[in-house]
Formats: C-alpha cells, sequence, structure tokens
C-alpha cells in the first residue's frame, strides 16, 4: 500500500511540475492544482496511512489514526481553492486585457496599446 | 500631561486634517493649531519638573524579550527640543494656512506636517534607542512626502527623493551603531546607556558604533560631505523649508549627537571627526551660500554652515562647547525660520527668489525689511542681537581648540566661516532691499497681511530679547546643557554676556564683520572668480552614484530575471531537487520500522485510474476540456483514497471544494481558448520531461522512505486524541482540533480565504472598469451556445433539491463535532447548492433573491469568529479559549453546547461568502459579456404569457 501511496504521489507531483513549466497559463494553473493534491496527500501519509481507524472517538475502540495531518489538511484543501480561483483571476485578467495566455514576458508586445478602445 | 499624551497626539491629530478638509481651509489649519497647541501646552505642563531638575519618565513595555519598550523621557534637553518643535510648528501652521493657495490640498498637507511633527517630538522624547530609531525613520519618511509637497514639479520628487535617499541610508547606518550600542551596554534604554561613559568608550567595537552613528546624524544634519541634499529640498513650499530646514528635521542629528554627548564624546576619534567634519560644513556652506541666487539656496545653504558651526561645538568635547552649541541651537532656530518665512513672503508678492531680479524691496515692503534686517543681522553677528553672543562663544570655543597639532587652523577656519556668515547675510539685506527700486518685478511687491508677517514678526522678538539681555536666557541655556552634559562633565561657570572685555573673539568678530562688508564690495569679481571656478557638483556625482548602482544591480538581475516563468519554475524544481539529493547523500537513514501493509483491490483500481488519467493530462492537455474532465477524475480518486484512509472529513472537503472548482475553471475556461497550441520544441518538451521525472522520482522517494519509518521525534497528536473529549467536548479530533485547538490558526486560514475572494472581487471590478469591458461587450463566443440555456428540468430539480441540501449541509454542520463534517464542509456544500441554482435560473433571477451580498456573509463570518474568540476575554482566558456544556430541553435528548460551535459558524459563513463571491465575480464578467440576460428562469416556460424571442439557432461560428 504505502508502494502504491509513494508512487501516486511521485506521478502527481511530475505530472505537475511538467505541465507547470508549459507556456499557456491553463495548462500551468492545472500543474499546479496537480502539485496541490500530491503536496496535499504527501502530507496527510505523514501521519501514516491507516485503513479503518477514523478518528472519530469511540467507546470500544482504542486505535485511532493521527487526527493532526488531516486537520491541517482539511484547511489547506480550502485554502488551496482560494488561491487556485485567484491565479484563475489573475490569468483570466491578463488574457483579457492582451488577448494573450503566455506565461512568459514576451520581447514584443504582439498587441497594439490602443486596441482596447477601438 | 503625560509624555504619551505628547507623544501621541500630533499622530492621531493626523486623521484629523484630512477629514476637515472639505470644511474649509480655515477649519483644517485650526483643527491642526489646537492639536499642536494641545501637544504644547501638555509639553508646558512638565516644565514645573524640569526645573527642579527631574526627569519625566513614562514607561509601557511593549517586546521587553527584544529589549524594545515604549519609554518615553523628558529631560532638560528633550524639553528644549520638544519646545522648538512644537512652539515654531504653531507658527509655521498659522503662517502656512496664508501661505498655500488655493489649488494646494490643505488636508494632506497638515496631515503630512502633523505626522513628521508627531515623529520629531517622538525622537526627542525617547528614552529607548530602538523606539527612536522608528522615529527617526519616521521623520525620514515623513520628511519626504513634505518636500515632495508639490508633486507635480519635477524638483520637488527629485529633492524628496534625495533627501529620503540620503538620510535613509544614514539612518540604516545608524540602526547597526546604535545596536553595538545596545550590545555594549547591555540595555538599550538611554537612561542605562548614558551611565556607562567607561564601559562604551573601553570596548572595541566603541569605534564602529561612533561611525555608524555619526553617519546617521551628519546625514540627518546635512553635514560635509552628505550637505548636498539639504539645498534641494527647498523645492518644498516655503513653511516646510522653515520648519524642516531651520528647526526640527536637520537638527535631529545635532539632538542626538548631544544626547550622545556624555557616553560618545571626550575622545580623540569624536574630536576629529566630529570637530573636522563640523569645521569644514562650516566654511563650505558659508562660501556656497554667498554665491546662491535663489533666496531659498542661499538660507539653505547658510542653514548647513550654522549646523557645521553646531557639530564643530560639539565635536570639542568641552563642556563650554556644549553649551555654546545649545545657546546657538536656539539663537539659529529663531533667525532662521523667521528668514524662511521672510523669503517666502517674498516669493509669495514678488512672485521671484532670484536675488539678482530683486533690490530696493525697503520702501515697498518695509514691514518685511525690519524683520529681514533684525534676523540677518543676527546671523551675521552683530551685537544686540541673539546670534552674536553665541557666535562670540562659538570663537572663544575656537580659540581654544587645537586640531591636528595646530592651535591656528581652528580658530583661523571659524573666523574665515564667520566672514562668509557675515557677508551673505549683508548680501541678503543689500542685494535684495537696498538699491533703487525697479521697474521689473515679476509682480508688484507690497507687504502681505499679517497672517504671514506676525509669525516671523513673532519669532524676531526672543531674537532682540536674548540680544539685549542674555541674562533672560541663562537660566534655561544652562539647565539643557547641564541635560546635556549628564554626569560627564560639570556645568561651565561662564555667564552669557555681551562685553567680555577686549578679548581675541572680540577681534575675530570685528574681522568677520568688517571682512565681511568688504567682501560684499568686491562681490562682482568674486562672482565671477567662483563661476569661472570648476568645482564638483554634488547633484551630478549623487546621480552617478545611484545610476550606477541601479545598472550594477540590473546586470546582476537581468540576466537571471528575464520574465520566463518557465525558467524560474525549471531552475527551482532543479534547485529543490539538487538541496534534497545532497540531504540523502549526507544523511543517512534509518532502518524500516514498519512492514509494507498489503494493498486492497479498490485502492489499485483507484491508483490504475489515478494514474491514468494524470498521465492522460499530461498527452491530452492541449485539449482543455478534456484535461478539466480529467483533473476532475484525479480529485475524485484522490478523495476516495481519503475515504479509504480513515479521512472522511478529509474526503468530503476534497469532493466537495472538486466541485467548486471545475464550475470556476469552466466559468474561465467560457472565456480562455480552448486548445492550447503546441509551441515548444521536442528538444524542450524532452528537457521539461527530465526535470518533471527528476521531481516525481525525488518525491516519490521521499514520501516511500517516509511512509515506512516512524518520524524521529514524537508526535503531538496522541494529545489531541485524549483531550478532545475531555478537554474540547467533540468526538471528532479533527473538528476539535480546528475549531478548539487550533482555533487561531483556523481563524487566519479563513482570513486568508475571505481575503482571496474579495480579491477576485476586486480584480473582476477593476476588468469591468477597464478597456475589458467594451472587449466583452464586443466578444463573439467561439463555442455555439445552447438554444435553451436554462433548461426547465433542470430548474425544477434543483429547486426542489435546494432544501435538501440545505438540509444536509445543517446536519454535517451540527454534527461536525462529533461526526464527520463542520463549518467548512457544510459551508461548502451549501454553496454548492446556491451555484445550482445560479447554473439552472440564470444570474439576474438568483441575485434577485439573494437578501445578503457576499461582502457581508463574509464580514458576518469573520467577525462570529473573531468575537466568540474575544468573548473569552470576560471571563480572564486567552483569545479563542472554548468551553462546553450539556443542557437538556425536556422534549429533547441531552446535547452539547460549545462556544466552539459558534466559531465553526464564522468558519461556515465566510467559506459560504468566500466560494460564492469569487464564482459570483466570474459570473459577472460572463454576464456582460452576453447580451441580454433574461430575468426569468426559464427560456422555454409553457406558464409565462409573454414567451420570449428564443433564439433555437446557436449564436456565432
Amino acid at each position: 500500500m504505502e508502494l502504491i501511496l509513494a508512487s501516486a504521489i511521485g506521478i502527481m507531483t511530475a505530472a505537475g511540475i511538467y505541465l507547470v513549466l508549459r507556456l499557456r497559463t491553463f495548462p500551468v494553473i492545472l500543474g499546479i492544482s496537480l502539485l496541490t493534491y500530491a503536496v496535499n496527500v504527501f502530507l496527510f501519509t505523514s501521519g501514516r496511512a491507516r485503513v479503518g481507524a477514523p478518528p472519530v472517538l469511540r467507546d470500544d475502540i482504542t486505535t485511532y489514526t493521527d487526527p493532526l495531518p488531516q486537520a491541517l489538511v482539511l484547511t489547506a484543501i480550502v485554502i488551496s481553492f482560494g488561491m487556485t480561483a485567484v491565479i484563475v483571476m489573475i490569468s483570466l485578467g491578463a488574457f483579457l486585457g492582451s488577448d494573450d495566455d503566455q506565461v512568459n514576458d514576451q520581447p514584443d508586445p504582439p498587441q497594439d496599446r490602443s486596441e482596447g478602445s477601438s | 500631561m503625560s509624555l504619551f499624551f505628547i507623544v501621541a497626539l500630533p499622530f492621531f491629530g493626523a486623521l484629523l486634517p484630512g477629514l476637515m478638509n472639505s470644511a474649509g481651509r480655515s477649519a483644517c489649519a485650526g483643527v491642526t493649531f489646537t492639536i499642536t497647541l494641545a501637544a504644547f501646552v501638555g509639553l508646558l505642563t512638565n516644565l514645573p519638573a524640569i526645573i527642579a531638575g527631574d526627569i519625566v519618565m513614562a514607561r509601557v513595555d511593549w517586546m521587553p524579550a527584544l529589549g524594545l519598550n515604549f519609554t518615553l523621557m523628558l529631560d532638560g534637553l528633550g524639553f528644549f527640543f520638544a519646545l522648538l518643535i512644537l512652539g515654531i510648528g504653531l507658527l509655521i501652521i498659522a503662517y502656512a494656512r496664508q501661505y498655500l493657495s488655493r489649488n494646494d490640498h490643505m488636508g494632506e498637507f497638515f496631515t503630512y506636517l502633523l505626522l513628521f511633527q508627531g515623529a520629531m517630538v517622538g525622537i526627542v522624547l525617547s528614552d529607548n534607542i530602538l523606539l527612536l530609531l522608528i522615529f527617526w525613520e519616521l521623520t525620514s519618511l515623513s520628511s519626504f512626502l513634505l518636500i515632495g509637497y508639490w508633486k507635480h514639479l519635477p524638483e520637488g520628487r527629485q529633492g524628496a527623493r534625495m533627501a529620503l535617499t540620503v538620510t535613509g541610508m544614514g539612518g540604516l547606518a545608524m540602526i547597526a551603531g546604535m545596536l553595538i550600542l545596545g550590545q555594549i551596554a547591555g540595555s538599550y534604554d538611554l537612561s542605562v546607556i548614558l551611565q556607562n561613559r567607561e564601559l562604551i568608550q573601553a570596548d572595541p567595537l566603541y569605534l564602529p558604533a561612533l561611525i555608524l552613528i555619526l553617519l546617521g546624524c551628519f546625514t540627518k544634519s546635512a553635514q560635509f560631505p552628505f550637505h548636498f541634499w539639504l539645498p534641494h529640498a527647498m523645492a518644498a513650499p516655503t513653511p516646510v523649508s522653515a520648519y524642516l530646514h531651520s528647526a526640527t528635521m536637520v537638527k535631529a542629528g545635532i539632538f542626538l549627537m548631544a544626547r550622545m554627548w556624555p557616553v560618545l564624546s571626550g575622545t580623540p576619534e569624536w574630536f576629529v571627526i566630529v570637530t573636522t567634519a563640523g569645521l569644514v560644513t562650516m566654511v563650505l556652506g558659508a562660501v556656497i551660500a554667498l554665491f546662491k541666487h535663489d533666496l531659498k539656496a542661499l538660507l539653505a545653504f547658510s542653514t548647513v554652515s550654522h549646523l557645521g558651526l553646531i557639530t564643530m561645538l560639539l565635536g570639542t568635547g568641552t563642556a563650554f562647547g556644549a553649551m555654546a552649541a545649545v545657546f546657538h541651537i536656539l539663537n539659529h532656530a529663531t533667525f532662521k525660520a523667521a528668514l524662511f518665512m521672510s523669503a517666502g513672503i517674498i516669493d509669495h508678492e514678488a512672485h521671484t527668489r532670484d536675488i539678482r531680479r530683486l533690490g530696493g524691496l525697503r520702501t515697498l515692503m518695509p514691514v518685511t525689511f525690519v524683520i529681514v534686517c533684525l534676523a540677518a543681522l543676527s546671523m551675521a553677528g552683530i551685537p544686540l542681537l541673539n546670534g552674536f553672543l553665541s557666535k562670540e562663544m562659538m570663537l572663544e570655543e575656537a580659540n581654544h581648540t587645537k586640531l591636528f597639532g595646530s592651535p591656528w587652523l581652528v580658530p583661523v577656519l571659524a573666523t574665515v566661516g564667520s566672514l562668509f556668515s557675515a557677508a551673505y547675510s549683508f548680501r541678503l539685506i543689500g542685494h535684495v532691499f537696498l538699491g533703487p527700486v525697479r521697474d521689473d518685478y515679476p509682480a508688484k511687491p507690497h507687504d502681505p497681511g499679517a497672517g504671514l508677517w506676525l509669525p516671523p514678526a513673532l519669532l524676531i522678538v526672543p531674537v532682540i530679547v536674548i540680544g539685549v539681555a542674555p541674562f533672560v536666557a541663562e537660566p534655561f541655556v544652562k539647565l539643557v546643557t547641564a541635560a546635556v552634559l549628564g554626569t560627564a562633565a560639570d556645568l561651565p561657570s561662564a555667564h552669557l554676556k555681551i562685553w567680555h572685555g577686549l578679548v581675541p573673539a572680540l577681534y575675530m568678530s570685528i574681522i568677520a564683520v568688517v571682512g565681511g562688508l568688504g567682501m560684499l564690495a568686491i562681490f562682482n569679481p568674486a562672482l565671477r572668480l567662483w563661476e569661472n571656478a570648476r568645482r564638483p557638483e554634488a547633484k551630478v556625482i549623487f546621480e552617478w552614484l545611484v545610476e550606477s548602482s541601479a545598472r550594477l544591480a540590473q546586470l546582476l538581475i537581468l540576466p537571471l530575471h528575464n520574465g520566463s516563468f518557465s525558467r524560474y519554475a525549471a531552475i527551482g524544481t532543479i534547485a529543490i531537487v539538487i538541496a534534497g539529493y545532497y540531504a540523502w547523500a549526507t544523511g543517512t537513514i534509518g532502518a524500516p520500522t514498519y512492514a509494507m501493509q498489503t494493498a486492497d483491490p479498490v485502492l489499485i483500481s483507484g491508483w490504475c485510474m489515478l494514474v491514468a488519467a494524470t498521465l492522460g493530462m499530461v498527452f491530452l492537455h492541449r485539449n482543455r476540456f478534456l484535461s478539466l474532465i480529467l483533473i476532475g477524475i484525479v480529485g475524485l480518486m484522490v478523495s476516495i483514497g481519503f475515504v479509504f484512509l480513515s479521512a472522511p472529513d478529509l474526503a468530503m472537503t476534497q469532493f466537495t471544494v472538486e466541485v467548486v472548482t471545475i464550475i470556476l475553471m469552466l466559468l474561465a475556461l467560457n472565456f480562455l481558448p480552448n486548445r492550447t497550441p503546441i509551441e515548444s520544441s521536442v528538444l524542450r518538451r524532452t528537457r521539461d520531461a527530465g526535470v518533471a521525472t527528476a521531481g516525481g522520482l525525488a518525491s516519490f522517494a521521499l514520501a516511500y522512505h517516509y511512509l515506512l519509518r516512524d518520524p524521529v521525534g514524537a508526535p503531538i497528536s496522541e494529545f489531541h486524541l485524549a483531550n478532545s473529549y475531555k478537554g474540547g467536548g467533540g468526538t471528532n479530533v479533527v473538528n476539535v482540533i480546528l475549531v478548539d485547538f487550533r482555533g487561531f490558526d483556523t481563524f487566519g486560514e479563513i482570513i486568508v480565504l475571505s481575503i482571496a475572494a474579495l480579491l477576485i472581487y476586486a480584480l473582476t471590478e477593476t476588468l469591468l472598469d477597464g478597456p475589458v469591458r467594451a472587449r466583452l461587450l464586443n466578444r463573439t463566443p467561439d463555442q455555439p451556445r445552447a438554444g435553451d440555456r436554462h433548461p426547465m428540468m433542470m430548474v425544477v430539480l434543483t429547486r426542489g433539491m435546494m432544501p435538501v441540501v440545505m438540509m444536509v449541509g445543517f446536519y454535517i454542520f451540527l454534527s461536525g463535532h462529533n461526526e464527520p463534517g463542520g463549518g467548512f464542509i457544510a459551508g461548502l456544500i451549501v454553496s454548492i447548492g446556491v451555484v445550482m441554482q445560479y447554473m439552472a435560473s440564470g444570474f439576474a433571477w438568483t441575485s434577485a433573491r439573494l437578501k445578503y451580498p457576499y461582502h457581508g456573509v463574509i464580514g458576518a463570518g469573520v467577525l462570529v469568529a473573531g468575537f466568540t474568540g474575544i468573548g473569552s476575554w470576560f471571563v480572564d482566558k486567552p483569545f479563542l479559549t472554548s468551553d462546553f456544556t450539556y443542557v437538556r430541553i425536556p422534549p429533547f435528548e441531552k446535547f452539547e453546547l460549545a462556544t466552539a460551535a459558534l466559531f465553526d459558524v464564522g468558519v461556515f459563513l465566510s467559506v459560504v461568502g468566500a466560494v460564492m463571491l469569487s464564482l459570483e465575480s466570474f459570473s459577472r464578467l460572463a454576464r456582460r459579456a452576453e447580451t441580454p440576460e433574461s430575468l426569468h428562469p426559464m427560456d422555454i416556460d409553457p406558464s409565462r404569457t409573454d414567451p420570449p424571442d428564443v433564439q433555437m439557432k446557436p449564436e456565432g461560428s
């Protein structure tokens, strides 16, 4: 099971990095999302992978999985939504403003500045 | 009045002029005047204690661990400077009311002025040197605002920048010096430092500390070679020049030298550095001042020269020198402020400050003439005016000072400085007021109203009173001098008097005055000589320095930082992998503490789908819709993994977040192109794949090894498991951690989420206000639109589901403390319910039915959470301490009431507000793009009597 989890983390990281290195905003955003999954799963597994031991206290049960990484990852998931939304908005604004969704600065702006008002 | 109020009044008062701006110019000036007057009176209430020789203290521990305490101290020296700052401040405010024109923003000006005043008072009253440094930097910043007040003038902006650069750099040096000093003395409190003269002067770090602190003082007080910024700061409005450059800002460096005098002075290093700098500044400033044609530039260089004089006196390290310095600070502040204000009057009335275009104003502006005459003669050192007395004392002190082994170097240079000082003072009177009346003034000069001439006239009163009867000022000067000397030296027995007998100082004085007159007689040939002489221009050198450091920075940064995000990401990834590899290669890794667990078939099939979807994203990412579906699959598999690995809360969160993220991306994709073009070469893709594989392998290796081993330190999780029910009253440990154990973290997190949502809203607003709006309106969709955008089936279904969704959300919220669930998840579920209404029935229809704006919901959430936390203060517990109890209301079973639940309400509201505000902002873009939005929930509605003109054919291409 550990091998499966670790390989899933590794594959998501690799795919995330590859997409982050693309030249347009949308794949970069997807790549960051994949990296987010990888990081969240990694943080989560730092509390060990246990099957069938949720950290909800019961009278006759004594083994529970580690609750702390779960709590931290929970807020991380919600916050990463907020951050994704912000970068999506920024990339959208950049695209709408210049009709260009390239990630890297271009040496010569392909668009005329007065274009928007025409 | 407490010292805290004296310092705080200007700062809090600074809020008022800006608010009062619409109430009129006089109200604006009036409120500023009142605030300053209150602080001034507050200062005076401490006078009896000062006269009695007490030191008034006020102390609040701020960060005791860092030695940073808010400690204020008022002794004779602090009182003297505070009196100058607030007293001259009052006159300047009255003067500025008349001086500023209708086009100048009054509220802004007085706000800056009060900020500056507060910072200056803070400097002179600080007992803690770290606090002093904070106020010191504040004066640099606020004077930047004041000098650059006329933002439309390039000279104003350049002058302000130069002043900020020079004084800011000096301030940085001084921070280092003060830190060293504090380390040596073992305390950052001045009262302690001032007692440790021997300890500090014996320390090997004394010299670096001295040089660094003096750098701060010299830059602030415009001492050579940092004198050049002051004349350029004259681009400020005259009230600013009069205030900053006569009595306050430039005296801050002098103040600090006087303050530190007991511990720093008396060593050969101090003597050589300070005396030489002062002497050079005094002579250089006086010579340059004589040949300046701009009235304010002349006064600026004369200020530089006089500051040099004071610095030199402090440098000699004798008690008499310190007394002369204190006396001259007082005298210089009075006559120089009067002169600056008069220069402003001339500029105001004649519309020029160029001496060559003036002359003969004697009969046209008699009142101004009298004021300038008295002040300038005092500056020249003519008997019966106060400048004469302190200048005599300076010459006397110079006579006893031996620099570089030469007994005549200081006296000669001091006489030369005085000679030029007298010469430019005479030139000021002679070339501006005397001579024939001209007929080519830019404007017809005449005396201004009393509002303008009264403030300088008031300053002339002490000039004459002290000049005629010096014994009036003597007790005060001695009081201040005693405060400067501290325990380091005894108060000199000499008295302030006009006639000392036929002493060398008198002859030097006569030489200076006569020589000054002679210099004026040969002014024209001397000017030609001066103008033909080659001399370094400080401004050019300064600009060259700034430019070359900027070029150097560009040379270093531009090749690294070339705007290519992909490159940074690649370099960053490789660096992290290499760092990880280094740690791996140099460290040791323990033996596995766990055996590998067998994998369940469910997990294996989930893994297969996750890997397939991830690889699919890599190969098919050019098709953006497809990749969105694929990332949805990845997210789902991650959620299922959480379910499987005993994390029900995480699974629910991940699942709901997945839904809103996909909706958000779809909204964005509505505008973005649907395909990503092929741009990178095969080589580049291979390189990227290599980097990605390295990163992936590294994280795989890390995770794999980590999963099989115990952490090195014992985790703190056991505490949470043990105390969750006992201390937090809940059985769902994850939720108890979120709302109770680590509630403060959660509080921060909902604030971050809220800020992100507000940021999105703000960006949308900006986009919709700018040129993008026109573009959106003209945009033709690149996909065929659905003919029936709001299908009846969906409208009916979602509306039926809404109460169910709300109930589920409510249930999950309530059960969250003991079962999986809680505010975060409930918030996301309710958001999804509302989003469904938007999707099914349309933006306008849904918005019209919303009672509360989402900003309000966000704010309410943060406030509820915050007030829950504050509530625990009322029972003397730290912020966010939670409590719970069990109650039983008869028809129901026993249930729990916890303050943590209230906090969770805050979390819930913030999450709903933040998610909805983000999605709504995106939809607003779409709404502007498409014309016109139906107010009805369904496009095809059989019950409506006015069926709309529905386009069944897709529009666009």
